[in-house]
Protein backbone atom coordinates (compact mmCIF):
# COMPACT_ATOMS: atom_id res chain seq x y z
CA UNK A 1 0.00 0.00 0.00
CA UNK A 2 1.16 3.48 -0.84
CA UNK A 3 2.13 5.39 2.28
CA UNK A 4 1.40 9.01 3.08
CA UNK A 5 5.08 9.73 2.44
CA UNK A 6 5.13 8.48 -1.14
CA UNK A 7 1.61 9.71 -1.81
CA UNK A 8 2.24 13.34 -0.83
CA UNK A 9 5.64 13.26 -2.49
CA UNK A 10 4.12 12.11 -5.75
CA UNK A 11 1.32 14.69 -5.62
CA UNK A 12 3.75 17.54 -4.89
CA UNK A 13 6.43 16.23 -7.23
CA UNK A 14 9.14 15.52 -4.66
CA UNK A 15 11.73 12.86 -5.38
CA UNK A 16 11.68 10.93 -2.07
CA UNK A 17 15.24 9.67 -2.53
CA UNK A 18 17.01 13.02 -2.84
CA UNK A 19 18.02 15.14 0.12
CA UNK A 20 15.75 18.00 -0.97
CA UNK A 21 12.91 15.53 -1.24
CA UNK A 22 13.62 14.27 2.27
CA UNK A 23 13.62 17.79 3.73
CA UNK A 24 10.46 18.53 1.75
CA UNK A 25 8.81 15.42 3.09
CA UNK A 26 9.70 16.37 6.66
CA UNK A 27 8.08 19.76 6.05
CA UNK A 28 5.08 18.00 4.54
CA UNK A 29 4.69 15.98 7.75
CA UNK A 30 5.81 18.42 10.34
CA UNK A 31 3.85 21.51 9.35
CA UNK A 32 0.37 19.92 9.09
CA UNK A 33 0.70 17.85 12.27
CA UNK A 34 1.92 20.82 14.31
CA UNK A 35 -0.75 23.07 12.84
CA UNK A 36 -3.38 20.42 13.45
CA UNK A 37 -2.46 19.96 17.12
CA UNK A 38 -2.57 23.72 17.69
CA UNK A 39 -5.88 24.09 15.86
CA UNK A 40 -7.37 21.19 17.85
CA UNK A 41 -6.24 22.92 21.04
CA UNK A 42 -7.60 26.31 20.02
CA UNK A 43 -10.93 24.98 18.75
CA UNK A 44 -11.60 22.66 21.67
CA UNK A 45 -10.77 25.27 24.31
CA UNK A 46 -13.16 27.68 22.53
CA UNK A 47 -15.77 24.91 22.27
CA UNK A 48 -15.39 24.13 25.97
CA UNK A 49 -16.02 27.74 26.94
CA UNK A 50 -18.96 28.07 24.56
CA UNK A 51 -20.57 24.79 25.61
CA UNK A 52 -20.10 25.45 29.32
CA UNK A 53 -21.53 28.94 28.82
CA UNK A 54 -24.62 27.74 26.96
CA UNK A 55 -25.22 24.94 29.48
CA UNK A 56 -25.13 27.58 32.23
CA UNK A 57 -27.39 30.02 30.30
CA UNK A 58 -24.53 32.37 29.42
CA UNK A 59 -23.10 33.24 26.00
CA UNK A 60 -19.39 32.79 26.72
CA UNK A 61 -16.60 34.72 24.97
CA UNK A 62 -18.02 37.08 22.32
CA UNK A 63 -15.51 39.89 21.81
CA UNK A 64 -12.43 38.50 20.00
CA UNK A 65 -13.38 37.31 16.53
CA UNK A 66 -16.78 35.99 15.43
CA UNK A 67 -18.48 34.54 18.53
CA UNK A 68 -15.18 34.77 20.38
CA UNK A 69 -13.51 32.20 18.14
CA UNK A 70 -10.11 33.90 18.43
CA UNK A 71 -10.32 34.26 22.23
CA UNK A 72 -8.02 31.27 22.77
CA UNK A 73 -5.41 32.77 20.44
CA UNK A 74 -5.53 36.02 22.42
CA UNK A 75 -5.14 34.05 25.65
CA UNK A 76 -2.17 32.20 24.19
CA UNK A 77 -0.49 35.51 23.28
CA UNK A 78 -1.20 36.74 26.79
CA UNK A 79 0.47 33.62 28.25
CA UNK A 80 3.48 34.33 26.01
CA UNK A 81 3.93 37.63 27.82
CA UNK A 82 3.84 36.10 31.31
CA UNK A 83 6.86 35.58 33.51
CA UNK A 84 8.29 32.06 33.47
CA UNK A 85 8.38 31.17 37.17
CA UNK A 86 10.31 28.31 38.71
CA UNK A 87 9.74 28.20 42.48
CA UNK A 88 12.90 28.49 44.56
CA UNK A 89 12.44 25.11 46.27
CA UNK A 90 11.54 23.26 43.09
CA UNK A 91 13.68 20.62 41.46
CA UNK A 92 14.58 22.65 38.38
CA UNK A 93 15.42 19.77 36.01
CA UNK A 94 12.31 17.71 36.70
CA UNK A 95 10.18 20.86 36.79
CA UNK A 96 11.31 21.74 33.27
CA UNK A 97 11.11 18.20 31.96
CA UNK A 98 7.59 17.42 33.20
CA UNK A 99 5.52 19.55 30.76
CA UNK A 100 7.64 18.30 27.89
CA UNK A 101 7.00 14.66 28.77
CA UNK A 102 3.27 15.29 29.13
CA UNK A 103 3.17 17.13 25.80
CA UNK A 104 5.30 14.54 23.99
CA UNK A 105 3.16 11.62 25.15
CA UNK A 106 0.10 13.31 23.65
CA UNK A 107 1.77 14.62 20.51
CA UNK A 108 3.30 11.28 19.48
CA UNK A 109 -0.19 9.77 19.56
CA UNK A 110 -1.17 11.99 16.63
CA UNK A 111 1.39 10.15 14.48
CA UNK A 112 -0.56 6.90 14.39
CA UNK A 113 -4.13 8.23 14.22
CA UNK A 114 -5.25 7.75 10.61
CA UNK A 115 -7.03 10.68 8.96
CA UNK A 116 -7.82 8.64 5.89
CA UNK A 117 -6.51 5.48 4.33
CA UNK A 118 -3.34 7.26 3.18
CA UNK A 119 -3.08 10.28 5.46
CA UNK A 120 -1.48 8.58 8.44
CA UNK A 121 2.04 9.54 9.39
CA UNK A 122 3.13 6.18 10.75
CA UNK A 123 0.83 3.25 9.99
CA UNK A 124 2.19 0.99 12.73
CA UNK A 125 0.91 -2.57 12.78
CA UNK A 126 1.00 -2.25 16.60
CA UNK A 127 -1.02 0.98 16.53
CA UNK A 128 -3.30 0.34 19.52
CA UNK A 129 -0.48 -1.02 21.63
CA UNK A 130 1.66 1.99 20.78
CA UNK A 131 -1.13 4.38 21.77
CA UNK A 132 -1.67 2.58 25.08
CA UNK A 133 2.07 2.69 25.76
CA UNK A 134 2.69 6.37 25.01
CA UNK A 135 -0.58 7.32 26.67
CA UNK A 136 0.58 5.95 30.00
CA UNK A 137 3.82 7.96 29.81
CA UNK A 138 1.70 10.98 30.64
CA UNK A 139 1.28 9.71 34.22
CA UNK A 140 5.05 9.87 34.72
CA UNK A 141 5.12 13.47 33.50
CA UNK A 142 2.29 14.40 35.85
CA UNK A 143 4.02 12.78 38.84
CA UNK A 144 7.24 14.57 37.90
CA UNK A 145 5.38 17.90 37.79
CA UNK A 146 3.75 17.34 41.16
CA UNK A 147 6.85 16.04 42.91
CA UNK A 148 9.27 18.64 41.57
CA UNK A 149 7.01 21.59 42.47
CA UNK A 150 7.58 20.94 46.18
CA UNK A 151 4.07 22.08 46.93
CA UNK A 152 1.63 19.90 48.81
CA UNK A 153 -1.28 20.73 46.48
CA UNK A 154 0.82 19.71 43.51
CA UNK A 155 1.93 16.51 45.20
CA UNK A 156 -1.61 15.52 46.17
CA UNK A 157 -2.78 16.26 42.65
CA UNK A 158 0.03 14.19 41.18
CA UNK A 159 -0.65 11.20 43.45
CA UNK A 160 -4.34 11.32 42.62
CA UNK A 161 -3.58 11.65 38.92
CA UNK A 162 -1.20 8.70 38.97
CA UNK A 163 -3.66 6.50 40.89
CA UNK A 164 -6.50 7.41 38.59
CA UNK A 165 -4.62 7.07 35.32
CA UNK A 166 -3.02 3.74 36.16
CA UNK A 167 -6.18 2.16 37.52
CA UNK A 168 -8.39 3.25 34.63
CA UNK A 169 -5.76 1.98 32.23
CA UNK A 170 -6.86 -1.59 33.04
CA UNK A 171 -10.53 -1.33 31.91
CA UNK A 172 -9.30 0.81 29.01
CA UNK A 173 -6.84 -1.88 27.96
CA UNK A 174 -9.43 -4.63 28.35
CA UNK A 175 -11.91 -2.78 26.12
CA UNK A 176 -9.16 -2.27 23.53
CA UNK A 177 -8.54 -6.03 23.73
CA UNK A 178 -12.19 -6.75 22.97
CA UNK A 179 -11.90 -4.71 19.77
CA UNK A 180 -8.66 -6.46 18.83
CA UNK A 181 -10.43 -9.82 19.26
CA UNK A 182 -13.17 -8.70 16.87
CA UNK A 183 -10.82 -7.09 14.34
CA UNK A 184 -7.93 -9.54 14.51
CA UNK A 185 -5.46 -6.71 14.04
CA UNK A 186 -3.83 -3.95 16.07
CA UNK A 187 -3.22 -1.61 13.14
CA UNK A 188 -5.66 1.29 13.24
CA UNK A 189 -5.77 1.20 9.44
CA UNK A 190 -6.79 -2.47 9.31
CA UNK A 191 -9.34 -1.99 12.08
CA UNK A 192 -10.98 0.85 10.14
CA UNK A 193 -10.99 -1.10 6.90
CA UNK A 194 -12.78 -3.96 8.65
CA UNK A 195 -15.67 -1.48 9.15
CA UNK A 196 -16.09 -0.32 5.55
CA UNK A 197 -19.48 -0.28 3.87
CA UNK A 198 -22.76 0.77 5.40
CA UNK A 199 -23.20 2.21 8.88
CA UNK A 200 -24.15 -1.15 10.37
CA UNK A 201 -20.69 -2.54 9.60
CA UNK A 202 -19.21 -0.31 12.30
CA UNK A 203 -17.80 -2.26 15.24
CA UNK A 204 -20.31 -0.59 17.54
CA UNK A 205 -23.00 -2.76 15.95
CA UNK A 206 -20.86 -5.85 15.30
CA UNK A 207 -22.15 -7.85 18.26
CA UNK A 208 -24.48 -7.25 21.21
CA UNK A 209 -21.63 -6.43 23.64
CA UNK A 210 -19.85 -3.69 21.72
CA UNK A 211 -22.02 -0.88 23.10
CA UNK A 212 -21.03 -1.87 26.63
CA UNK A 213 -17.38 -2.13 25.57
CA UNK A 214 -17.62 1.36 24.09
CA UNK A 215 -19.19 2.77 27.25
CA UNK A 216 -16.41 1.29 29.41
CA UNK A 217 -13.82 2.68 27.01
CA UNK A 218 -15.47 6.09 27.10
CA UNK A 219 -15.70 6.24 30.91
CA UNK A 220 -12.10 5.08 31.26
CA UNK A 221 -10.93 7.60 28.66
CA UNK A 222 -12.66 10.40 30.58
CA UNK A 223 -10.60 9.35 33.61
CA UNK A 224 -7.43 9.08 31.53
CA UNK A 225 -7.92 12.66 30.33
CA UNK A 226 -8.67 13.75 33.91
CA UNK A 227 -12.01 15.17 32.74
CA UNK A 228 -14.95 15.74 35.04
CA UNK A 229 -16.47 13.81 36.77
CA UNK A 230 -12.95 12.41 37.19
CA UNK A 231 -11.12 15.73 37.52
CA UNK A 232 -9.89 14.99 41.05
CA UNK A 233 -6.23 15.69 40.18
CA UNK A 234 -7.17 19.27 39.28
CA UNK A 235 -10.03 19.75 41.72
CA UNK A 236 -10.00 23.55 41.96
CA UNK A 237 -11.94 23.72 45.20
CA UNK A 238 -9.58 21.35 47.02
CA UNK A 239 -6.15 21.48 45.40
CA UNK A 240 -5.88 25.01 43.89
CA UNK A 241 -5.02 23.63 40.47
CA UNK A 242 -3.51 20.23 41.23
CA UNK A 243 -0.23 19.16 39.75
CA UNK A 244 0.29 22.30 37.67
CA UNK A 245 -0.33 24.80 40.50
CA UNK A 246 3.23 26.16 40.34
CA UNK A 247 3.39 26.44 36.56
CA UNK A 248 2.98 29.75 34.79
CA UNK A 249 3.26 31.25 31.32
CA UNK A 250 4.25 28.98 28.48
CA UNK A 251 4.85 25.91 30.65
CA UNK A 252 1.23 26.11 31.80
CA UNK A 253 0.18 26.54 28.15
CA UNK A 254 2.00 23.31 27.28
CA UNK A 255 0.03 21.40 29.94
CA UNK A 256 -3.19 22.94 28.69
CA UNK A 257 -2.48 22.11 25.05
CA UNK A 258 -1.52 18.55 25.97
CA UNK A 259 -4.74 18.12 27.94
CA UNK A 260 -6.94 19.16 25.03
CA UNK A 261 -4.78 17.19 22.60
CA UNK A 262 -5.33 14.09 24.73
CA UNK A 263 -9.09 14.64 24.50
CA UNK A 264 -8.84 14.55 20.72
CA UNK A 265 -6.62 11.45 20.82
CA UNK A 266 -8.99 9.40 22.97
CA UNK A 267 -11.98 10.52 20.89
CA UNK A 268 -10.22 9.67 17.64
CA UNK A 269 -9.30 6.23 19.00
CA UNK A 270 -12.95 5.69 19.96
CA UNK A 271 -14.01 6.76 16.45
CA UNK A 272 -11.52 4.38 14.84
CA UNK A 273 -12.39 1.45 17.10
CA UNK A 274 -16.17 1.78 17.23
CA UNK A 275 -17.49 4.39 14.79
CA UNK A 276 -15.88 3.36 11.51
CA UNK A 277 -12.92 5.76 11.50
CA UNK A 278 -12.79 7.78 8.30
CA UNK A 279 -15.73 5.94 6.70
CA UNK A 280 -18.90 7.98 6.33
CA UNK A 281 -21.06 4.87 6.47
CA UNK A 282 -22.25 5.44 2.89
CA UNK A 283 -20.27 3.21 0.47
CA UNK A 284 -20.69 5.61 -2.47
CA UNK A 285 -18.95 8.49 -0.63
CA UNK A 286 -16.19 6.25 0.72
CA UNK A 287 -15.18 5.03 -2.73
CA UNK A 288 -15.74 8.25 -4.64
CA UNK A 289 -12.35 7.90 -6.36
CA UNK A 290 -14.01 5.17 -8.45
CA UNK A 291 -16.50 7.62 -9.95
CA UNK A 292 -14.27 10.72 -10.21
CA UNK A 293 -11.05 9.00 -11.16
CA UNK A 294 -7.46 10.14 -11.36
CA UNK A 295 -5.49 12.02 -8.70
CA UNK A 296 -8.46 14.37 -8.09
CA UNK A 297 -10.61 11.41 -7.09
CA UNK A 298 -7.99 10.09 -4.67
CA UNK A 299 -7.51 13.54 -3.12
CA UNK A 300 -11.28 14.12 -2.77
CA UNK A 301 -11.73 10.65 -1.23
CA UNK A 302 -8.99 11.30 1.31
CA UNK A 303 -10.35 14.77 2.11
CA UNK A 304 -13.82 13.33 2.74
CA UNK A 305 -12.22 10.70 4.99
CA UNK A 306 -10.21 13.24 6.98
CA UNK A 307 -13.26 15.51 7.35
CA UNK A 308 -15.36 12.58 8.53
CA UNK A 309 -12.99 11.38 11.25
CA UNK A 310 -12.37 14.94 12.49
CA UNK A 311 -16.10 15.72 12.67
CA UNK A 312 -16.82 12.43 14.46
CA UNK A 313 -14.01 13.03 16.94
CA UNK A 314 -15.21 16.54 17.69
CA UNK A 315 -18.73 15.23 18.26
CA UNK A 316 -17.29 12.89 20.90
CA UNK A 317 -15.29 15.78 22.39
CA UNK A 318 -18.58 17.69 22.66
CA UNK A 319 -20.06 14.73 24.56
CA UNK A 320 -17.06 14.82 26.92
CA UNK A 321 -17.70 18.52 27.53
CA UNK A 322 -21.43 17.98 27.97
CA UNK A 323 -20.65 15.39 30.67
CA UNK A 324 -18.13 17.70 32.33
CA UNK A 325 -20.63 20.52 32.70
CA UNK A 326 -23.49 18.24 33.74
CA UNK A 327 -22.10 15.87 36.36
CA UNK A 328 -20.57 16.78 39.73
CA UNK A 329 -17.06 15.64 40.62
CA UNK A 330 -16.92 12.28 42.44
CA UNK A 331 -14.85 11.51 45.54
CA UNK A 332 -11.56 9.64 45.49
CA UNK A 333 -12.97 6.48 47.08
CA UNK A 334 -15.93 6.49 44.67
CA UNK A 335 -13.51 6.88 41.79
CA UNK A 336 -11.46 3.87 42.89
CA UNK A 337 -14.57 1.81 43.65
CA UNK A 338 -16.04 2.51 40.23
CA UNK A 339 -12.86 1.40 38.52
CA UNK A 340 -11.71 -1.64 40.49
CA UNK A 341 -15.02 -3.02 41.76
CA UNK A 342 -17.30 -2.35 38.79
CA UNK A 343 -15.52 -1.48 35.56
CA UNK A 344 -12.69 -4.01 35.94
CA UNK A 345 -14.82 -7.15 36.59
CA UNK A 346 -17.40 -5.96 34.07
CA UNK A 347 -14.82 -5.46 31.34
CA UNK A 348 -13.30 -8.89 32.08
CA UNK A 349 -16.75 -10.44 31.62
CA UNK A 350 -17.26 -8.44 28.44
CA UNK A 351 -13.94 -9.61 27.02
CA UNK A 352 -14.97 -13.22 27.66
CA UNK A 353 -18.40 -12.58 26.11
CA UNK A 354 -16.97 -10.92 23.01
CA UNK A 355 -14.42 -13.66 22.43
CA UNK A 356 -17.05 -16.35 23.02
CA UNK A 357 -19.27 -14.69 20.41
CA UNK A 358 -16.32 -14.54 18.05
CA UNK A 359 -15.46 -18.20 18.69
CA UNK A 360 -19.04 -19.28 17.90
CA UNK A 361 -18.99 -17.23 14.76
CA UNK A 362 -15.68 -18.78 13.69
CA UNK A 363 -13.32 -17.32 11.15
CA UNK A 364 -16.17 -16.75 8.66
CA UNK A 365 -17.47 -13.18 8.77
CA UNK A 366 -20.95 -14.08 7.50
CA UNK A 367 -24.01 -12.57 9.16
CA UNK A 368 -22.21 -9.41 10.25
CA UNK A 369 -24.50 -7.14 8.25
CA UNK A 370 -27.68 -8.76 9.59
CA UNK A 371 -26.38 -8.53 13.18
CA UNK A 372 -25.30 -4.95 12.50
CA UNK A 373 -28.74 -3.96 11.19
CA UNK A 374 -30.45 -5.51 14.23
CA UNK A 375 -28.05 -3.70 16.58
CA UNK A 376 -28.45 -0.40 14.71
CA UNK A 377 -32.24 -0.68 14.96
CA UNK A 378 -31.98 -1.52 18.67
CA UNK A 379 -29.67 1.46 19.21
CA UNK A 380 -32.02 3.87 17.44
CA UNK A 381 -35.00 2.49 19.36
CA UNK A 382 -33.29 2.83 22.73
CA UNK A 383 -32.11 6.36 21.88
CA UNK A 384 -35.71 7.38 21.06
CA UNK A 385 -36.88 5.77 24.30
CA UNK A 386 -34.21 7.62 26.31
CA UNK A 387 -35.18 10.89 24.61
CA UNK A 388 -38.80 10.36 25.69
CA UNK A 389 -37.66 9.61 29.23
CA UNK A 390 -35.48 12.72 29.28
CA UNK A 391 -38.39 14.78 27.94
CA UNK A 392 -40.58 13.67 30.81
CA UNK A 393 -37.87 14.52 33.34
CA UNK A 394 -37.14 17.92 31.86
CA UNK A 395 -40.83 18.85 31.81
CA UNK A 396 -40.67 18.61 35.58
CA UNK A 397 -37.83 21.09 35.67
CA UNK A 398 -39.24 23.42 33.04
CA UNK A 399 -38.77 26.27 35.46
CA UNK A 400 -35.06 26.28 34.70
CA UNK A 401 -35.64 27.18 31.05
CA UNK A 402 -37.47 30.36 31.98
CA UNK A 403 -34.33 31.86 33.53
CA UNK A 404 -33.17 34.94 31.64
CA UNK A 405 -30.01 34.66 29.52
CA UNK A 406 -27.32 36.80 31.10
CA UNK A 407 -24.74 38.23 28.74
CA UNK A 408 -21.26 37.92 30.21
CA UNK A 409 -17.84 37.53 28.69
CA UNK A 410 -16.72 34.72 31.05
CA UNK B 1 6.28 -2.33 7.82
CA UNK B 2 8.43 -0.15 5.61
CA UNK B 3 11.39 1.71 7.12
CA UNK B 4 9.82 5.07 6.23
CA UNK B 5 7.22 4.40 8.95
CA UNK B 6 9.90 4.29 11.61
CA UNK B 7 11.65 7.33 10.13
CA UNK B 8 8.43 9.33 10.22
CA UNK B 9 7.79 8.19 13.80
CA UNK B 10 11.26 9.41 14.73
CA UNK B 11 10.53 12.76 13.08
CA UNK B 12 7.34 13.11 15.12
CA UNK B 13 9.25 12.17 18.28
CA UNK B 14 11.79 14.89 17.47
CA UNK B 15 8.98 17.39 16.91
CA UNK B 16 7.35 16.37 20.19
CA UNK B 17 10.60 17.20 21.99
CA UNK B 18 11.25 20.39 20.00
CA UNK B 19 7.85 22.11 20.24
CA UNK B 20 7.75 22.48 24.06
CA UNK B 21 11.39 23.64 24.07
CA UNK B 22 10.59 26.32 21.47
CA UNK B 23 7.48 27.34 23.44
CA UNK B 24 9.46 27.72 26.68
CA UNK B 25 12.22 29.68 24.91
CA UNK B 26 9.61 31.99 23.34
CA UNK B 27 8.01 32.46 26.74
CA UNK B 28 11.37 33.35 28.27
CA UNK B 29 12.10 35.76 25.42
CA UNK B 30 8.79 37.65 25.58
CA UNK B 31 7.97 37.39 29.26
CA UNK B 32 9.23 39.83 31.89
CA UNK B 33 11.88 38.81 34.41
CA UNK B 34 11.24 40.64 37.67
CA UNK B 35 12.04 38.20 40.48
CA UNK B 36 10.92 38.91 44.01
CA UNK B 37 11.27 36.63 46.98
CA UNK B 38 7.52 36.27 47.46
CA UNK B 39 6.97 35.39 43.83
CA UNK B 40 9.36 32.47 44.02
CA UNK B 41 7.94 31.07 47.25
CA UNK B 42 5.58 28.08 47.40
CA UNK B 43 1.94 28.78 46.52
CA UNK B 44 0.52 28.69 50.04
CA UNK B 45 -1.58 31.88 50.25
CA UNK B 46 1.33 33.91 51.58
CA UNK B 47 2.09 31.66 54.53
CA UNK B 48 5.43 30.00 55.03
CA UNK B 49 4.78 26.24 54.57
CA UNK B 50 5.28 24.64 58.02
CA UNK B 51 6.58 21.33 56.64
CA UNK B 52 8.28 20.14 53.50
CA UNK B 53 5.80 19.02 50.84
CA UNK B 54 7.69 15.80 50.13
CA UNK B 55 6.28 13.72 52.90
CA UNK B 56 4.80 10.28 53.28
CA UNK B 57 1.36 9.55 51.89
CA UNK B 58 -1.17 6.83 52.60
CA UNK B 59 -0.30 3.23 51.81
CA UNK B 60 -3.55 2.85 49.84
CA UNK B 61 -1.87 4.38 46.82
CA UNK B 62 0.81 1.69 46.90
CA UNK B 63 -1.86 -1.02 46.93
CA UNK B 64 -3.36 0.48 43.81
CA UNK B 65 0.09 0.51 42.23
CA UNK B 66 0.60 -3.20 42.97
CA UNK B 67 -2.86 -4.03 41.58
CA UNK B 68 -2.02 -2.00 38.50
CA UNK B 69 1.19 -3.94 37.89
CA UNK B 70 -0.67 -7.26 38.16
CA UNK B 71 -3.54 -6.36 35.87
CA UNK B 72 -1.67 -4.25 33.36
CA UNK B 73 0.86 -7.02 32.80
CA UNK B 74 -2.14 -9.29 32.31
CA UNK B 75 -3.52 -6.95 29.64
CA UNK B 76 -0.10 -6.79 27.99
CA UNK B 77 0.05 -10.61 27.93
CA UNK B 78 -3.43 -10.81 26.42
CA UNK B 79 -2.64 -8.57 23.44
CA UNK B 80 -0.88 -11.30 21.39
CA UNK B 81 -3.69 -13.69 22.30
CA UNK B 82 -6.33 -11.21 21.12
CA UNK B 83 -4.40 -10.58 17.91
CA UNK B 84 -4.35 -14.26 17.00
CA UNK B 85 -7.87 -15.09 18.19
CA UNK B 86 -9.60 -14.60 14.83
CA UNK B 87 -7.12 -16.80 13.00
CA UNK B 88 -7.20 -19.51 15.68
CA UNK B 89 -9.31 -22.64 16.00
CA UNK B 90 -11.65 -20.92 18.42
CA UNK B 91 -12.68 -22.84 21.51
CA UNK B 92 -9.35 -24.36 22.59
CA UNK B 93 -7.77 -20.93 22.28
CA UNK B 94 -10.71 -19.47 24.20
CA UNK B 95 -10.31 -22.06 26.96
CA UNK B 96 -6.65 -21.22 27.47
CA UNK B 97 -7.57 -17.59 28.01
CA UNK B 98 -10.36 -18.53 30.43
CA UNK B 99 -7.86 -20.39 32.65
CA UNK B 100 -5.58 -17.33 32.67
CA UNK B 101 -8.40 -14.86 33.28
CA UNK B 102 -9.98 -17.18 35.84
CA UNK B 103 -6.88 -17.18 38.06
CA UNK B 104 -6.76 -13.37 37.93
CA UNK B 105 -10.49 -13.14 38.50
CA UNK B 106 -10.17 -15.23 41.67
CA UNK B 107 -7.36 -12.92 42.75
CA UNK B 108 -9.49 -9.86 42.16
CA UNK B 109 -12.38 -11.44 44.07
CA UNK B 110 -10.02 -12.16 47.00
CA UNK B 111 -8.69 -8.60 46.99
CA UNK B 112 -12.22 -7.16 47.05
CA UNK B 113 -13.39 -9.57 49.77
CA UNK B 114 -10.36 -8.86 51.97
CA UNK B 115 -11.31 -5.18 51.84
CA UNK B 116 -8.03 -4.05 50.30
CA UNK B 117 -9.95 -1.59 48.16
CA UNK B 118 -11.89 0.04 50.99
CA UNK B 119 -11.07 3.71 51.47
CA UNK B 120 -12.50 4.02 55.02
Amino acid sequence: MESYFTFVSSVLGFEPTSLLGFVGAIAVWAVPITAFVSVVGLVSIWLERKISAHIQCRVGPMEVGPHGALQTLADGIKLLGKEDLVPAQADRILFGLAPMLVFASTFVGFAVIPFSQKAVIADLNLGIFFLAAVGSLEAIGVVMAGWSSNNKWSLFGAIRAATQVVSYEIPLGLSLLAVVVVAGSMSLNDITQAQSGWVWNWFLFRNPFMWAVFLIYFIASLAECKRAPFDLPEAESELVSGFHTEYSGMRFAIFFLAEYGAMYIVSAIAVVLFFGGWYTGIPFLDHISGSIGGTTGVVVENLIGAGTIIVKSFLLICVQMWIRWTLPRIRLDQMMDLCLKYLLPFSLVLLVAVSLWQAFQGPIDGGNSVMGMIMLAATVASLIWMRRLAGRVSKASALRRELPVVKTGL
Amino acid sequence: MEPSVLVSLLIVLGLAAAIPVVMVILGRAFGPKRPTEVKYSVYECGLEPPVDARRRFTVKFYEVAVLFVVFDVEVAFLFPWALLFKKSSGFLFFGEMIVFLGILGVGLFYVIKRGALEWE
